[in-house]
């Protein structure tokens, strides 16, 4: 047992590593989100009347970037699964002696930990920016970041563990992800989306990252804070479940 | 003693059977020379001995213990060198050892010494802390055989230990090996589809095709089970050869303007019957041997010629891989 919990150190402690190391590849993240936020954040500012942040747009999308710098970060290092297939790393896990449920969770933990900190790295960008953030409610939104960040490495997980290379990446950049944040509610009130777009937000698990996101930043939410809360946990279990199951089917 | 033995080993992908129920007995202590064509079967047939895939039927123990039953147990008694590179590009060499070690379960305190112990047998210490990505393919490779190395398995499974790599380097790899077996004892597996690899290397060969062995003998024996070497006499008069070597040729076969023979060692022989023709004044043109080889040896139990295979869609790729791979350094 306690070896196999050296393992999940050391896998959690190799995604670390490996994010100190590629700054360009954090820049590079942190650009796009970065954008959004100064630019529409300033240029966006008092167009219409917001339910959340006064008015302010640029804190009004703040929560909602930081869940996408959290999304993107986290499906990302859950698909890097696909890369270390290719460049053959994933194999030297596969045939050591030790269960395959411990390296999927020490890779996610340190997935997740990596995309909490380019959250915190964002959270620090946008204050830049003129942005407030209540110092006192920090480590609350940092644990529910890290719940954020874990259930999307994991669903990044399941899906790098049934692609067979890099091609389908794109795919699920284009036709997952970018969705995904778009009908999260993260750049608009989805009070003033239409029927349609709301009922589909409903089902995007974001929309309930970003709803939580906003409640602990800037004290508004449209949904209640149970719900998201309680929509994350599940979402949460449901995805680690799946990806350790198809981890553990790996066949190399 | 054997310590590994396979029994009627069958992997099927679809209708194709890519191991057609192999049953032979590894003893401990050899070098083990699985040798074939690209597509033959042997990365297959590895890859269940080392439990990563799972066999159709049939079965096999290594070390004791049943691959499918006992994989855990597999995994702690053998070390893996993998025909594809397999290290974390991003990490340096200390930090992919260290994780290998932490994986199997060697404590804390034995880490460092150990993880110095075997960047030493492959000499790599001075770049122990520098990043994989700024290695040349050797130099990986070299790795790989250090990290296979670090739990101290009692067998070691080398797929296919030196493609992609300059002669030099293969030269390399090879005393490694070579010190593998009788400064450490262990066991070693290896494949290969270099003939002279197989032939300058392993101490028993099973010649691998279709899924099936069809050979299996010390790269000696299966030369000489092809009738020994060949001497060739250019001369005008081969009969009177073919009559002055009786009792040396164990065959003889005449062509225009020459003779063939076929003898054991034809390295002693050939001075021989250069006395003999000097003797009886039989005009000799020119002479020469030819040993046949593990080349020669695939050829007379599969019609074809192992060299003829077409390079296959992955070995080109891993070809493309290797040379970007080099355009970086």
């Amino acid at each position: 047992m306690n070896h196999e919990l050296t393992a999940l150190y050391f896998m959690w402690k190799r995604e670390l590593i490996r994010f100190t190391r590629s700054k360009s590849r954090v820049v590079g993240s942190l650009a796009m989100p970065f954008f959004f936020m100064a630019i529409l954040g300033t240029s966006m500012n008092g167009i219409g009347s917001l339910p959340a942040g006064d008015g302010n747009y640029l804190e009004f999308i703040m929560p909602g970037i930081l869940a996408m710098v959290l999304l993107f970060g986290s499906v990302f290092t859950g698909v890097i699964v696909i890369m270390d297939r290719q460049f053959g790393f994933l194999k030297e896990t596969l045939v050591a002696p030790v269960s395959r449920t411990c390296i999927v969770l020490g890779k996610s933990l340190g997935g997740a930990t990596t995309a909490v900190l380019q959250g915190l790295m964002m959270m620090g960008l946008a204050v830049a920016l003129g942005a407030s953030v209540d110092l006192a409610g920090l480590p609350v939104v940092i644990a529910l970041m890290a719940l954020i960040s874990m259930a999307f490495v994991a669903l990044g997980v399941a899906i790098g563990s049934v692609l067979e290379d890099m091609h389908g990446f794109q795919l699920i950049m284009n036709f997952l992800v970018m969705p995904m944040f778009f009908l999260s509610g993260a750049l608009f009130p989805l009070s003033s989306a239409p029927e349609i777009v709301r009922m589909v937000s409903y089902i995007d698990p974001l929309t309930y990252a970003v709803e939580a996101m906003r409640f602990f930043l800037v004290g508004h939410s449209t949904m209640p804070i149970e719900i998201s809360l309680g929509v994350l946990v599940l979402f949460f279990a449901a995805t680690t479940t799946i990806s350790t199951y198809l981890f553990n089917r790996i066949e190399s | 003693m054997d310590i590994i033995e396979l029994s009627g080993l069958t992997k099927k992908f679809g209708p194709l059977v890519a191991v057609d129920s192999v049953s032979l007995k590894i003893r401990e202590g050899e070098i083990f020379g699985l040798l074939g064509p690209n597509g033959a079967g042997k990365t297959t047939a590895i890859s269940m001995l080392v439990t990563m895939k799972k066999p159709t039927s049939g079965s096999a123990c290594v070390n004791g213990f049943d691959i499918v039953k006992e994989p855990d147990g597999v995994r702690r008694s053998i070390g893996i060198v993998f025909q594809d590179p397999s290290l974390d590009e991003e990490l340096t060499a200390y930090e992919n050892l260290e994780l290998h070690a932490a994986m199997y379960g060697i404590e804390r305190k034995d880490r460092r010494d150990r993880i110095l112990e075997v960047v030493r047998i492959v000499e790599l210490e001075d770049r122990i802390n520098d990043i994989v990505k700024t290695f040349s393919g050797g130099m990986r490779r070299r790795l790989e055989i250090a990290r296979g190395l670090l739990h101290y398995p009692k067998i070691l499974f080398l797929d296919e230990p030196t493609i992609g790599l300059d002669p030099q380097t293969r030269k390399h790899v090879w005393d490694y090996i070579k010190t593998l077996k009788v400064e450490h004892g262990i066991t070693i597996v290896m494949t290969t589809h270099y003939m002279e690899e197989a032939d300058s290397l392993c101490d028993r060969v099973a010649i691998i095709d279709n899924g099936k062995i069809i050979a299996l003998d010390t790269p000696d024996a299966l030369k000489d089970s092809l009738g020994g070497d060949i001497i060739i006499v250019r001369t005008p008069e081969p009969r009177k050869i073919e009559e002055a070597v009786k009792g040396i040729a164990r065959k003889t076969k005449i062509d225009d303007g020459s003779i063939s023979l076929s003898v054991a060692q034809a390295d002693k022989k050939i001075l021989k019957i250069m006395d003999i023709a000097r003797e009886r004044k039989i005009e000799v043109q020119a002479i020469s041997m030819h040993k046949p080889t593990l080349d020669d040896v695939f050829l007379h139990y599969t019609g074809r010629n192992i060299r003829e295979e077409a390079v296959s869609g992955k070995d080109a790729m891993r070809i493309r891989h290797n040379a970007w791979a080099g355009g970086r350094r």
